[in-house]
């Protein structure tokens, strides 16, 4: 493997071939505290892509709903868990059929965006991404996808 | 089928299926009778016109009607929420029809009424037995429903009607000619749908020239309200008007369809040729939702 520019971590996360620009909005959507020790790369090279983001976060393992959400930002990125120096598992995130309270309708007339009903969207294609509402039906593609925040109770 | 939500949910066969069922019902061929049944009717949207339809179908089947159109007077007003409104009113009756500007709220009312919804409009959304009775009519008059050409006229970016009717008649390898000003095109991504689907469409901007070749012509009103520039409107408003003298080289089972109400996007002398079949459509449309109110009423027994 490649030396990376950003210093090694002993314990945490790497997300990997974040495209470039887009590591901001990817750490916008972790749940982040004051004390987490995070390092961004941007416009790395890269040999998958010309450019590409990079994150490592220390001491933290990420959640099966906030997978999913990078996945809907970065659709290409790798997820490597690091223990002691070692990446002891390496993953490609993967964007799920469905998408349950993950993406806020655009919609401002949609049932969702009225009354207390939780969001569930289905992927209808995936190159370039595009999602459809289960309640509205509208469909929206990458740059019209809002993702929702996620609940505190969710993070550890 | 539990519900009647949308025209995406639904399969080729499902639709076949309750086309049949209002065929046998025109023809009494099948005289369903549900005297027990009451169909809870709430319109958050007044729409006095598909509200009769669907008291009519349900009285021609013995069943009984409670209405609430508006929701002035109501509870909802008092502050009740939407779903509380929904589990109680179904808790009154054995179907539920429901037309609301919400988009995406009938479908969500069927997941908590307990009994089978009907969509009778959700905004912008869907109006399914809209659909269904424009697929009753196409069928009805053109001796089959598979391979036909289809212009649609006027509002094609905001009409509901039109998108519910592209999305249904996608399953029956139509050849479609799109007939509206530029800005009220058919939106890309129904297009973009169309192309996935392989389905043949024409985008054009007058109407005659395509009449000689068409099976059905779809007509729709084209609202003041939807033009930012006036002088706009005023320009194409009567570029797209339908009159008798338009209609010299039609083919002999050419007929013209209209979601009613119409303004003067069809000449009234068209009314007394024997291509004008929209008051037969909205007929139509009472034997569709007996289909609809039967099949969903039986599969809820
Ligand atoms: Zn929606």
């Amino acid at each position: 493997m490649k030396q990376l520019k950003v210093d090694a971590i002993k314990d945490g996360t790497v997300i990997d071939h974040i495209p470039a620009g887009k590591a901001m909005k990817v750490l916008n959507i972790l749940k982040l505290k004051d004390s987490d020790v995070v390092m961004v790369g941007v416009n790395l090279a890269s040999r998958k892509f010309a450019k590409k983001d990079l994150i490592k976060i220390e001491n933290r393992e990420l959640s099966g709903d906030e997978v999913d959400r990078i996945a809907l930002i970065a659709p290409d990125a790798n997820i490597s868990i690091i223990r002691n120096f070692e990446v002891v598992k390496k993953s490609e995130v993967n964007i799920p059929e469905k998408l349950s309270a993950i993406i806020v309708c655009q919609n401002h007339k949609c049932i969702t965006n009225t009354e207390p009903v939780t969001t569930c969207f289905y992927v209808e294609a995936r190159n370039p991404i595009m999602v459809r509402c289960h309640y509205c039906e509208k469909s929206f593609g990458a740059d019209e996808i809002k993702i929702a925040g996620i609940p505190v109770l969710a993070v550890n | 089928m539990k519900h009647l939500i949308s025209i995406r949910d639904m399969t080729k066969k499902e639709i076949l299926n309750f086309l049949n069922a209002a065929e046998k019902i025109e023809k009494s061929e099948m005289r369903p009778k549900f005297p027990d049944s009451i169909m809870s009717i709430l319109f958050f949207e007044p729409s006095t016109r598909t509200r009769f339809s669907f008291e009519t179908a349900m009285k021609k089947l013995s069943g009984k009607t409670i209405t609430m159109s508006g929701s002035a007077g109501t509870s909802m007003e008092k502050g009740e929420s939407f779903a509380d409104t929904i589990k109680t009113i179904s808790r009154y009756s054995n179907i539920m029809v429901i037309r609301s500007a919400i988009e995406g709220s009938v479908r969500y009312a069927a997941e908590i009424a307990g009994i089978p919804v009907i969509n009778a409009g959700d905004g912008a959304n869907q109006h399914p037995s809209q659909a269904l009775l424009d697929l009753y009519s196409i069928k009805k008059t053109q001796a089959g429903i598979e391979n036909k050409t289809i212009a649609i006229v006027g509002d094609l970016k905001y009409g509901r009607a039109v998108h519910s009717l592209v999305d249904a008649m996608s399953h029956f390898a139509p050849e479609f000619y799109f007939i509206s000003p530029r800005h009220l095109r058919l939106p890309k991504k129904f297009r973009d749908e169309l192309d996935r689907k392989k389905i043949k469409y024409n985008e054009c901007a007058e109407i005659e020239e395509v009449i000689p070749a068409l099976d059905i012509m779809y007509v729709t009103r084209i609202q003041r309200e939807r033009f930012v520039d006036i002088e706009e409107y005023e320009k194409v408003k009567n570029s797209y008007v339908l009159k008798p003298e338009m209609l010299k080289n039609v083919k002999n089972n050419f007929k013209i369809l209209h979601p009613l109400p119409r303004v003067n996007e069809i000449d009234c002398g068209v009314d007394v040729t024997p291509y004008a079949y929209y008051f037969d459509q909205a007929e139509n449309g009472v034997y569709i939702r007996q289909a609809i109110i039967s099949i969903l009423l039986e599969g809820a027994q």
